[in-house]
């Protein structure tokens, strides 16, 4: 099984234990990415809030690389993902947005390829009965909250998410992997994203609102898809509790991190040191590292 | 937290809803108010004008007022409101599309440090093909007046490893700006249509 991969931005900053924890677990799965050749930025909300036409077209330069590949495309970013996906759509569903996406492209782009966000591309299409005969250890129980965000859920008429309410995609695979998903009521609450550097303090209140959730619900660690979600949660999460005077210390963990964790890969190859809640401390008392 | 009061006989445009559902592909006219959409925002509690009061206010071609306002900027595109509108209209590409015509027609953002950050994160994606997180943070902090906030977050990214010292330039850089350059000559175009 084979994509086109597109990292994006964030995963070789902020985010590049994702990017680790990723190559890594599909590497023992036998799931090859192959890295999109000099991909560009998927222009994110800024894009979108600037011009309609310059958010379609820079995914688009990417997607057009992916076409040539003859491959389908999966994003581990969710933010990345939804404005691939919604390139794809709006240059397949109008003919005249294809055609005004290509003159500002300066190439013709007829969007072949599909995109994938990481989590569908893993649960649904490598599929968990493929993932079980990897697997070295078990999570023992570990709680996980499994937060999903905007992004990767909405809107699902793009997305095509299970379930845009209550999505089971990640809940799917922590059980697999032998942990208990929660059920908690914040799973597709918006975390502020870039929010977190114009207006800080919303973002330290929507964190506090998510992370109390997860913490009534007897999460253990929280389970995310996003480079937002993460940064959000875990390097905020010491200001919000300052700020908001409650105590939580719930490790974030990427998905992939969790699965890497289960196959048996060792925490320096899952970039598990770069987290600012200890990661480590939950994992040991399972005796997990 | 004060609302705006709604001057009914001021400066009421009736071709700003055409406009406005031109530009966002989305229906403003269908939408009957219930709330919903400010029920569903996680950031309506810092919002001058509740999301289904913007709906109103374009509904009935009061430009000035939603353009001026704080609500366009603060939407998070988080696309709840979108997600269970009712009446299907398409809140968050709404939002979208008043920052577009806000900026086309030249206001002032409301939210000065919000649309500052999308300048800076756009300028830098045109001239490298890729994001440099760390340059856009330094950028905007400088501009922003705020260089030495956050740094008992900053300092322990730099410690691990989170902040990509020297950015990445992709070989394609003339095709970005070349990208860019025509997004900004329609932009022009269109904006000289609108001054007829």
């Amino acid at each position: 099984m084979k994509y086109a991969y597109f990292p994006g931005c964030s995963l070789s900053g902020t985010a590049r234990e994702y990017d680790r924890s990723t190559r890594a677990v599909a590497r023992v799965l036998g799931l090859e990415l192959e890295e999109i050749p000099d991909w560009s930025c998927c222009g994110a909300t800024s894009a979108h809030a600037t011009e309609k036409l310059l958010s379609l077209a820079l995914p688009a330069r990417s997607l057009a690389r992916a076409d040539e590949m003859g491959l389908d495309v999966v994003a581990p970013c969710a933010a990345c993902f939804n404005r691939l996906r919604t390139t794809v759509h709006a240059v397949r569903s109008d003919w005249k947005v294809r055609q005004e996406v290509g003159e500002v492209l300066g190439q013709e782009y007829a969007a072949r390829s599909d995109a994938y966000a990481l989590p569908d591309v893993i649960v649904n299409r490598y599929g968990l009965d493929n993932i079980v005969p990897h697997l070295k250890r078990s999570l023992d129980g570990l709680k996980v909250a499994c937060y999903y965000g905007c992004l990767l859920v909405r809107p699902s008429a793009i997305t095509a998410s299970d379930d845009p309410e209550d999505p089971q995609t990640l809940d799917r695979l922590v059980r697999a992997l032998g942990g208990e998903p929660v059920v908690w009521p914040a799973k597709t609450e918006c975390c502020g994203a870039s929010l977190s550097i114009t207006r800080t303090r919303v973002v330290w209140q929507l964190a506090a609102q998510i992370l109390t959730a997860a913490q009534r619900a007897g999460a253990e660690a929280i389970a995310v898809a996003c480079p937002f979600c993460q940064s959000n949660l875990d390097m905020r999460q010491v200001q919000a509790q300052k700020w908001s005077g409650r105590r939580w210390n719930i490790p974030v963990y990427y998905f992939t991190q969790l699965l890497g964790v289960a196959l048996g890969l060792p925490p320096g190859e899952l970039g598990l040191e770069s987290h600012f809640v200890d990661p480590l401390g939950v994992l040991r008392q399972k005796a997990l590292v | 937290m004060s609302k705006a009061v709604l001057h009914l006989s001021e400066g009421m445009e009736p071709g700003f809803l055409r406009e406005v559902e031109v530009e966002a592909g989305t229906r403003v006219s269908l939408c009957y108010q219930c709330g919903k959409c400010a029920a569903s925002c996680p950031v309506s509690f810092v919002m001058d004008l509740e999301p289904y009061q913007v709906m109103r206010l374009v509904q009935l071609g009061a430009r000035d007022e939603v353009l001026r306002s704080r609500t366009i900027w603060l939407c998070a595109s988080c696309t709840a409101c979108s997600e269970r509108c009712p009446r299907e209209v398409d809140v968050a590409a709404t939002m979208d599309a008043l920052r577009v015509l806000a900026r086309r027609a030249g206001y002032r953002p409301a939210e000065g440090q919000i649309a500052l950050f999308h300048g800076i994160f756009l300028d830098n994606v045109r001239d490298a093909g890729r994001l440099h997180e760390l340059g856009l943070m330094v950028r905007y902090k400088l501009k922003s007046g705020g260089l030495f906030s956050d740094l008992d977050v900053g300092l322990p990214m730099m410690r691990h490893g989170k902040l990509k010292p020297v950015p990445h330039r992709i070989r394609g850089t003339d095709q970005m700006r070349a990208l860019f350059a025509r997004v900004r000559a329609r932009e022009a175009a269109a904006k000289g249509g609108e001054g007829r």
